[in-house]
């Protein structure tokens, strides 16, 4: 029988009650008495000197309280980049800087030129047109390859070049990459494109500044992922308000993706704003503001090489790629090309040799940075694809040849500084193969040509490296964060328990899975432990969520942390029955003497503890709250495999999703049925990637999907009902749960299945093809047929 | 202007502009926060209610338009009491939602095609939501929770 509480136990969410009856608080239904509302005027102009920004007659305008321009931020710093890459050469990336608002150019379209703050937002929209602007447009750097060009214009002039960084991985592998793929029996080479994609959670951004002249105190209430690392990053580096003096409070956050992580100048100016006007400000971004101003994630455009011996072992990888970072560098940008990519470029495969080459260019586009998977969808993507068109040239099985290559010994030792501690790739493919009936496919295949329909049937494993992470070994790549976690336990007098964390849930379910954890280790119910997270002033520094890191990193620091409750109550408990506390044990949540039939309560313990008469205080402190900080040993690394499934009519080009599976390796699973919801939506973000999304710009620099009517989402009618497993379980060896992380595995398994599947499809109606980039919209795919029949 | 509606069952009425959406009148005048906005091409479906019964994007609606009208919002759809209605129920039983921001849109739209069609295929539900996007779920547990809510046999309409 399933579990139905503690660790293993689908329970039903808690926080789905204030979701489904309204009564949820995200950042938006936050309004404080007397606040203004800002506009922000963006650039509509990709590339431009920003001549002059008149606001005289905008300034009279009725409701304007105060409109600022770039010259306001002169003495503020501008928002600061968290990752330092350095390149092949040793030489640190070009870091230029990124101002609160335009100082001297724009850089893309939605650049932040002038914020009017006015008592309502219609006031200072309208005084936004009232603005006299002179720039002088400059050609627009959008093609990466040309803008490291000599002659391409320049994004930024102060560093001379548009290239950020040129960087090799690793550097001392390259001759032995080179001289193996030269001596190797065969070479599979692949171009393709990882699609630019916009996160799109549904909750827009939105940020509140308010301000207490009286205390000196700012609050910033804010969409985000990592309401900590705002406050360091927006309190040290930008506007010089030390913690203590400034709290930021991310409350219910609709989704984030990766795109909630980031410092923004929207939150910098409501917080600066606040303080100036003594007054709170808001700004309520809209949906066509955030296609221009949230960073958006992947973008590559990638060369990869395959080599095999004669007996198809992989002997050798070689990829070449070009990363867009946009026209500033957003907070963790440098990292997702590099360390969140070229680490994962052996896959599940043992391939002795392996070296990467990414150059990271800035064009005048909107910065580029994490978005779910961050990197590893990527590395993923070239890995997978390429094998599958081997196996297509070799003419071998695409999945006997992925075994062939499995690693099977772990800990493995990759040639790109990673070490997997455990996995079992056969075990998901086994469980894979069962799972998609694969054995049924042919007849299926038969029922949908004899409708005149192809079908096709593609495949592909994935690793990736989750709980971001050990702190001294990214400090070492370049990080200028620590990454671990905290919790503090805090155990009440009559017994209930309050975990505050420094993970953030914005859809993940913390509130639900958290106690779970709790519940198993003190013999308590669920129902006495609630989560507090989103509150600087409510929980010690915590790093927040992203890289699917709330469980493995968070849930291990609050493992911690309640290990010390635990063993402190065990010594309480031992005082009040006169035992040693080595022989108290926990059974159906009471504290018992082993061997004796004497027990106490764990309400008897939390009260002495806080009303300690009898109590051993000589060796005890009262009280019982307990804090951790866990700094992980190793990256997480779950893994598994995807199939997917996709008929093709070949008259209009439209690709439809009939089936698809996922097996996953998670490690151990604390709440299956939160799992497999993040799968299903990972999954959906992975189909949307791979057959509808893509964001476009023109060679002007306009951003030509900025809206829902010319960028696909994925919508009900567009995904089957999907097929998970996260039975395969190799538990992660170095935590202490366990855990290695389900939030991103669906977004970057499932891209190359599809294409894989798109591909097997018109392959098998006899249009040959080896390649087809992202999105396949009918018409990609229409006109592929054309030319492969022409 | 004054506008003066039915909202949960309470006459509700305030101050408006003339291109004041109903949207707004909800969530800033109201105070019912509960209805979300999402977009501002009418294409995300988080802002849903119900007017005089039928399933509406209360961003596409003035607040005008909705004079003497009878609206119900996600906050309307529990009992008095706190006790959620049997669709609400089923979104928390299926785990038909995440980051909860596109769901009182979602069940409000679902709430209008099962008052229109009680006994819907999963075909007729995702078509249905069409105009309702969920980045979170893939879908998958929302179109379980519908074909729940309506009292068909899961196992037999859901294949996974
Ligand atoms: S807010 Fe998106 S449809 Fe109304
Ligand atoms: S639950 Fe987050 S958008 Fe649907």
């Amino acid at each position: 029988m399933p579990k139905d509480h503690g660790i293993g136990a689908s329970i039903k969410r808690r926080e789905d009650v204030r979701f489904l009856t309204g009564t949820g608080n995200y950042t938006d239904d936050i309004n404080i008495r007397g606040q203004a509302h800002v506009y922000f005027l963006r650039s509509d102009v990709a590339h431009g000197r920003l001549n002059k920004v008149d606001t005289t007659a905008a300034s009279a305008m009725p409701g304007v309280i105060r409109i600022f321009t770039g010259a306001d931020f002169a003495g503020v710093g501008g928002l600061p980049c968290g990752w330092q890459v350095t390149d092949r050469f040793g030489v640190a990336m070009k870091e230029p800087g990124h101002p609160v608002l335009a100082q001297g150019k724009v850089r893309h379209v939605g650049d932040p030129i002038a914020a009017i703050v006015a008592e309502t937002l219609e006031q200072a929209r309208d005084a936004a047109e009232a603005i006299g602007l002179d720039i002088e447009e400059l050609p627009a750097v959008v093609d990466m390859k040309a803008a490291i060009k000599d002659g391409s214009a320049l994004v930024h002039d102060e560093i001379g070049s548009n290239l950020c960084y040129d960087w090799g991985f690793v550097e001392d592998n390259k001759a032995a990459v080179d001289a193996a793929i030269k001596g190797a029996a065969h070479v599979t080479t692949l171009e393709l494109v990882n699609n630019r994609l916009i996160a799109n959670p549904m909750e827009p951004r939105v940020a509140v500044g308010d301000y207490h002249r009286a205390t000196d105190e700012s609050t910033l209430y804010t969409t985000s992922q990592n309401p900590h690392v705002i406050r360091l990053l927006m309190g040290a580096f930008v506007l010089g308000i030390p913690e203590h003096k400034l709290r930021v409070v991310s409350p219910d956050v609709g989704g984030g993706f990766g795109t909630k992580i980031f410092h923004y100048a929207e939150e910098a100016f409501c917080t600066f704003a606040a303080r100036k006007l003594n007054r709170p400000v808001k700004w309520t971004s809209s949906r066509s503001e955030a296609f221009m101003s949230d960073a958006h994630g992947r973008d590559h455009v990638t060369k990869i090489e395959l080599a095999l011996d004669a007996d198809h072992n992989f002997v050798a990888i070689r990829t070449e790629t070009y990363a867009n970072m946009g026209a500033y560098l957003s907070t963790f940008a440098p990292s997702v090309p590099t360390w969140l990519h070229g680490t994962l470029m052996a896959g599940n495969y043992k391939t002795p040799h392996i070296y990467v080459n990414v150059k990271a260019v800035f064009t005048n586009t909107v910065p580029v940075d994490a978005y779910r998977g961050a990197g590893r969808p990527e590395a993923t993507y070239q890995l997978e694809r390429v094998i599958d068109k081997a196996a297509r040239e070799l003419g071998v099985d695409p999945i006997a040849l992925r075994r062939q290559n499995f690693v099977r010994e772990f800990p493995y030792q990759t040639p790109v500084a990673v070490v997997y501690d455990t996995g079992n790739y056969d075990a998901t493919m086994d469980k894979l193969i069962e799972m998609a009936d694969m054995a049924g496919f042919p007849a299926r295949r038969a029922a949908s040509e004899a409708k005149g329909r192809l079908r096709g049937l593609g495949v592909n494993c994935y690793i990736e490296a989750c709980g971001i992470a050990p702190s001294n070994l990214v400090g070492q790549l370049g990080a200028r964060a620590g990454l671990y976690e905290s919790a503090t336990v805090r155990v009440n007098a009559t017994g209930g328990i309050v975990v505050m964390t420094g993970s953030h849930s914005h859809g993940q379910g913390h509130e639900t899975a958290f106690p779970q954890v709790i519940a198993e280790m003190l013999g308590v119910d669920e129902s006495l432990v609630e989560i507090v997270h989103g509150d600087t002033a409510r929980g010690p520094m915590g790093m927040g969520t992203y890289g699917s890191r709330s469980l493995a990193v968070g849930g291990s620091a609050m493992v911690r942390a309640a290990e010390k409750v635990l063993n402190k109550a065990k010594k309480i408990a031992a005082h009040l029955m006169e035992a040693s506390d080595q022989d108290i044990e926990i059974k159906d949540g009471r504290f018992h003497v082993a061997g004796t039939d004497k027990s106490v309560a764990w309400g008897d313990i939390t009260l002495a503890a806080y009303v300690p008469h009898n109590y051993p205080l000589e060796d005890l402190e009262p009280g019982l709250e307990e804090t951790a900080f866990y700094d992980p040993s190793n990256f997480t690394y779950p893994a598994g495999a995807y199939a997917c499934e996709v008929e093709l009519d070949p008259d209009t080009g439209r690709v439809t999703i009939e089936r698809f599976a996922a097996a996953d390796d998670f490690g151990n699973i604390i709440n299956p049925m939160i799992v497999s919801g993040q799968v299903h939506g990972g999954i959906a973000q992975g189909i949307g990637q791979a057959l509808l999304e893509g964001a476009v710009y023109d060679d002007n620099g306009q951003l030509l999907t900025g809206s829902y009517m010319d960028y696909a989402m994925p919508r009900a009618t567009d995904v089957p009902f999907y097929s998970v497993d996260h039975s395969c379980v190799t538990p992660c060896t170095h935590n202490p749960l366990g855990v290695k992380g389900c939030g991103e595995a669906g977004a970057i398994g499932s891209p190359p299945a599809v294409i894989n599947a798109v591909l097997d499809a018109m392959n098998s109606g006899g249009i040959k093809i080896d390649h087809i980039d992202m999105p396949v919209s009918p018409a990609r795919v229409w006109a592929a047929i054309q030319t492969a029949k022409a | 202007m004054k506008v003066t509606m039915t909202v949960n069952g309470a006459t509700c009425s305030g101050e408006v502009e003339g291109r004041t959406l109903l949207v707004s009148f909800l969530r800033d005048t109201l105070h019912l926060t509960g209805t979300h906005v999402g977009c501002d091409t009418s294409q995300c479906g988080a802002c849903v209610v119900h007017v005089n019964g039928r399933a509406v994007k209360s961003c596409t609606m003035l607040a005008a338009e909705a004079e003497g009208a009878t609206v119900a919002t996600i906050e309307g759809m529990a009992d008095a009491d706190g006790t959620l209605s049997p669709l609400q129920q089923a979104f928390q039983d299926h785990h038909g939602l995440q980051c909860g921001f596109c769901t009182p849109g979602m069940v409000m739209s679902a709430a209008a095609l099962l008052a229109e069609n009680p006994k819907p295929t999963e075909h007729e539900v995702r078509h249905y939501l069409e105009g309702n996007i969920c980045r979170c779920t893939g879908y998958h547990n929302i179109v379980k929770a519908v074909l729940a809510a309506s009292g068909q046999d899961l196992p037999a309409v859901a294949a996974e």
